[in-house]
């Protein structure tokens, strides 16, 4: 029973689990809070990848997001390939063309950016960053300003034309799907950090010229994982796109960048896991202060959000984890083994 | 034809405030190396000041050069307190740590200072007193020149010119000169190195705050985003006349308010915005040290 | 460990909000309101709420509908589309609302539209004029005039009543009202037989307009029409009259706010478009509704507060005229509302689920609003 062990199936079982449990738990409003926590894991974790291991500063997330999303909102409009019950596999697909994408347009930005020092790239990704969204927002095939919407989500599956009384809701679908893409992501990304490929990432973040002296193509690496991490912001823009059904440039602004960057950050640039609680924390934050916002009347949730930053930055650079992750605390250090 | 002439007027006009903030950011790029990402912010908090000053003191029921003297003042002094604030409590903690965690507070204190102004004066839009009153002084056919066109021009330049006297002719000027070149040098030349980042600081903010004062007098709507395009405009400007040198950016501001206005008439505007990053790619990839600047060799 | 502990319990914190409003809803009905009560159009959604609430608790204090009050839920998009699309999914998914009133701006409401209808809860735009509105579905109505109404009716105002031949037109290219409202203004001013100088764009939070409007100063208009909303009016109208242009301005519903007094100041003196009300018409239910706000709220009310007191009323009417209180039956009562006495006018929803009314242009005078006239095609 090989497939048992297959990491596919088992993250397939453990997406399933928890969508079982917050079905059970969540009224459908959580649940939609908890696939746009799925989505911001996927984001920061794609982001840790290049500003945390990789050391460069990127601040153009969410125009590959957006890349992703667009693309696979508009095949979504025109191409149906799975019909029926097992319409739900239609979404992998919209995620993978739509990843590539933003893949591709991240060998674009990558290519002669990543010449450049620290804020200067830094600079650059905001620009290229900020040129795709307003590229979308002149392309009236795609809605422009207006946005496109009605792009399908996940239906739920229901299996009474086969005479199987057996029915999956939608949110169920959608729920399992986003936990498979998180989990999905998670699994990649932490095996591509602990291969030979994370420590050439490593390296160039300690010292570029040492690497480059022995024998690491730096420039290759760091195209190397922008394309990686642009390609699971395409994945994380789809994943958006479906879960929102509809898609407007204002989504993605520098500000949704520097959300990212923020869960990165706090999370700590160089621990996945790290990025994974500040996902699930920055995304619960607002939701839970909402009440606070009609006490208040002004929103103070960006106030909160950029003051912490600065305060973590003084306090704290390291942010929640540094660069630890959850298998270096020791229960959890029997099972892993030391790295 | 007479179009062309107005469009290099506004141009100019344009380019002129944003040569204004741009040497804000150059400034303090040339004795710290980061880019001040909440400059534009200070700007903003510079134009409402005059608002709520104006709310107490009536400035605008006197328009005249008495009342444009005080709110230039009054802007000047804010922003440098602003600026000064900032300079201590968010990145003096950080002298010496990594470059990134630097650029990441700068963000943060841009953020906070947007969301703030959101909270407390609300983020619709409000208007700037009129402290000074705009008139035709010259018309060439169609071609116009207004008295605020000239205030704009005129200030600025005289700011530029106080600037440049500041840094290159008075003792203080080279004791900043020298911090550009190595702090531990100049502190060794017993010069006090944080009194002089303060300094530029307080200088970078006053000619914010100078250019708040004109950029309310020509587009009277504030509000407390209004700094961020403008800001990232300035940045673009500042960059390609090569960080740091600054007649670069005096040069690439008006550089940029010239190409902004042409690319508008003559294209579309919605390319507007696309310009300023278009033009940063474009100049980092081919000069990245921009007009003015000296290619640096990174020494191993 | 302290960070899992307060994870969770920021998770379960975000879960329990919900249990309480379940029991209170058996003798309430609630009522989820979107608008954009900060941001950058912020008196829009303020004006709307003030109107919307002023029926609401007149409606309450009488009574209620069947012994049972409303409660109004109401939250703040902020200006933003996809933070629209996100409340309203709260309003429906948590709070459990029977009905929504909202938006204003016409990209919030669309946002909004596909989720309400396909949640099936009846969704109420008071001003919202771009047709897709209420395209998007049977639970989507609207209680004003649509822009293929408005663009027209300005056209033939600018045409027949200013006797404009020359018109140049200045629209925002990031709003889909202006986009919409421009496309049908120009459609029917050509037919009428005027001719349409330029188009110029400019985008939403733009400052400068001084490139476009030199161009249009060269072509010596007789009109410009500004489809767009009040933040960016004020300061065209300014810089149309410092480049020393003495075209009319001409624009529409997105210009109402007191705001654009106070941007446009001395330059939108004279400047007319056309709204959904107006202080001056002879209309009692028009008078009795200014009467009843200038005493709750001190001021006089504007055409968003008059379409969100007319939004919640048709509401209300519907609410007593159903059975039981289920969103399917709201909907089928509101599709059949006719002649609703609103503030706006005389309201009845027709087979596409828009309200049949005329439009009232007004002028700019001394920082007020004069009538000039009523409008229908």
């Amino acid at each position: 029973m090989k497939v048992l062990k297959s990491a596919t199936f088992q993250l397939f079982v453990f997406s399933i689990l928890l969508a079982t449990l917050s079905q059970n738990v969540l009224n459908p409003y959580q649940q939609l809070i908890l696939s746009y926590v799925a989505i911001n894991v996927i984001l920061a974790t794609s982001l840790n990848l290049v500003n945390g291991f990789c050391g460069q500063f990127s601040l153009g997330h969410a125009g590959f997001m957006a890349v992703g999303a667009y693309v696979s909102g508009v095949l979504s409009l025109h191409v149906q390939i799975f019909q029926g019950p097992i319409h739900f596999l239609n979404f992998p697909f919209y995620a993978l063309v739509g990843g590539l994408a933003a893949a591709v347009a991240g060998w674009f930005v990558g290519m002669p950016s990543l010449k450049l020092r620290g804020d200067y790239l830094a600079i650059v990704t905001l620009g290229f960053g900020e040129i795709i969204r307003v590229i979308v927002l002149n392309l009236d095939s795609v809605g422009g300003a207006r946005g496109l919407y009605g792009i399908p989500g996940p239906k739920g599956i229901s299996l009474k034309d086969f005479g199987i009384p057996f029915e999956l809701s939608s949110f169920f679908v959608g729920s399992t799907l986003a936990f498979f893409f998180a989990g999905g992501t998670c699994v990649v990304l932490w095996r591509l950090t602990r291969s030979s490929f994370g420590r050439a990432f490593l390296s160039v973040k300690e010292d570029e010229v040492a690497s480059e002296c022995m024998g690491v193509n730096t420039t290759q690496t760091k195209v190397f994982a922008f394309v990686i991490s642009s390609f699971f912001a395409g994945v994380g823009g789809s994943l958006f796109a479906h879960t929102t059904n509809y898609l407007n440039p204002a989504s993605f602004q520098f500000m949704k960048s520097v959300d990212v960057v923020i869960m990165v950050v706090l999370g700590g640039m160089g621990s996945l896991t790290g990025s994974v609680l500040a996902a699930i924390f920055v995304t619960v934050l607002p939701e839970a202060l909402r009440p606070l916002q009609q006490y208040t009347g002004v929103d103070l949730r960006m106030v909160i959000y950029s003051l912490s930053l600065i305060l973590l930055m003084i306090l704290r650079p390291q942010g929640i984890l540094g660069t630890k992750e959850w298998s270096d605390f020791s229960p959890f250090r029997k099972w892993v083994g030391k790295r | 034809m007479e179009d062309f002439f107005q469009h290099v007027l506004n141009g100019l006009n344009l380019g002129a405030i944003y040569a204004l903030i741009a040497l804000g950011y150059t400034m303090v790029y040339g004795v710290l190396q980061f880019i001040n990402f909440a400059h534009a912010e200070v700007y903003m908090l510079g134009a409402f000041s005059i608002y709520y000053a104006n709310k107490w003191l009536h400035l605008s029921d006197h328009p005249g050069w008495m009342a444009f003297g005080i709110s230039i003042a009054i802007a000047i002094v804010v922003c440098s307190a602003v600026g000064l604030l900032i300079e201590r409590l968010a990145y003096r903690p950080l002298r010496g740590s990594p470059r990134l965690n630097i650029l990441i507070t700068a963000i943060g204190v841009s953020l906070f200072l947007q969301f703030s102004g959101q909270a407390v004066f609300g983020a619709d839009p409000k208007l700037f007193p009129q402290v000074l009153m705009d008139s035709e002084i010259v018309r060439f056919g169609q071609i116009q020149i207004r008295s605020f066109d000239l205030t704009i021009l005129g200030v600025s330049m005289a700011a530029m010119a106080l600037l440049h006297f500041l840094i290159h002719h008075t003792k203080m000027g080279r004791a900043i000169q020298a911090v550009r070149h190595s702090q531990t040098s100049a502190s060794l030349m017993g010069i006090n190195v944080n009194f002089m980042i303060s300094l530029v600081f307080v200088l970078g903010s006053s000619l914010a705050g100078v250019g708040a004062v004109l950029v309310g007098l020509k587009y009277p709507k504030i509000d407390p985003l209004m700094g961020m395009l403008i800001g990232l405009k300035a940045f673009v400007a500042a960059v390609v006349g090569g960080i740091g040198s600054l007649p670069g950016a005096v040069v690439g501001g008006l550089l940029m308010g010239l190409s902004e206005e042409m690319v508008v008439a003559y294209l579309s505007s919605t390319y507007r915005d696309a310009l300023a990053f278009g033009l940063l790619i474009l100049i980092l990839v081919l000069r990245p040290s921009g007009l003015f600047g000296k290619s640096q060799v990174e020494k191993v | 460990m302290i960070l899992f502990v307060s994870v969770g319990a920021l998770f379960l914190g975000a879960g329990c909000t919900n249990k309480e409003s379940s029991k209170e809803a058996s003798n309430q009905i609630l009522i989820g309101q979107f608008g954009s009560l900060t941001g950058a159009e912020a008196t829009f959604g303020q004006s709307t709420d003030k109107g919307i609430r002023l029926a609401i608790d007149a409606v309450n204090a009488s009574g209620g509908i069947k012994g049972k009050k409303i409660k109004l839920i109401t939250e703040d998009n902020q200006g933003k589309p996809d933070e629209a699309a996100a409340v309203v999914k709260k309003l429906i998914t948590q709070d459990q609302v029977v009905a929504l009133l909202g938006e204003v701006a016409s990209n919030r409401s669309l946002a909004a539209a596909p989720i309400a209808q396909q949640f099936k809860i009846p969704m109420i735009s008071p001003s919202s004029t771009n047709p897709k509105v209420t395209e998007i579905g049977n639970y989507i109505f609207r209680v004003c005039f649509i822009d293929p109404f408005q663009g027209p009716v300005m056209a033939k105002f600018a045409f027949e009543d200013l006797k404009a031949k020359k018109v140049a037109i200045l629209k925002d290219l990031k709003s889909d009202y202006s986009l919409g409202l421009t496309e049908f203004f120009e459609k029917k001013y050509k037919e009428l037989g005027g001719a349409i100088t330029s188009t110029q764009n400019f985008q939403t939070g733009d400052t400068d307009f001084k490139a476009q409007l030199t161009a249009i100063r060269s072509e010596k208009p007789d009109a410009i029409f500004i489809p767009a909303y009040y933040t960016e009016v004020g300061l065209i109208a300014r810089q149309v009259r410092q480049l020393g242009i003495t075209a009319v301005l001409i624009g529409g519903d997105g210009w109402d706010s007191p705001k654009l007094f106070e941007i446009g100041g001395e330059a939108v003196e004279g400047a007319y478009y056309s709204n959904h009300y107006s202080t001056e018409s002879p209309n009692p239910a028009t008078q009795e509704f200014i009467k009843a706000y200038k005493e709750k709220f001190n001021e006089t009310p504007d055409g968003m507060a008059a379409s969100g007191y007319d939004a919640a009323g048709v509401l209300i009417e519907a609410l007593k005229r159903v059975e039981e209180i289920t969103p399917e039956n709201i909907r089928k009562a509101l599709a059949e509302t006719k002649q609703y006495p609103g503030a706006t006018g005389t309201i009845t929803i027709d087979e596409n689920r828009n309200a049949d009314k005329e439009a009232f242009i007004v002028q700019v005078k001394d920082k007020g609003l004069k009538f000039v006239r009523t409008l229908a095609l």
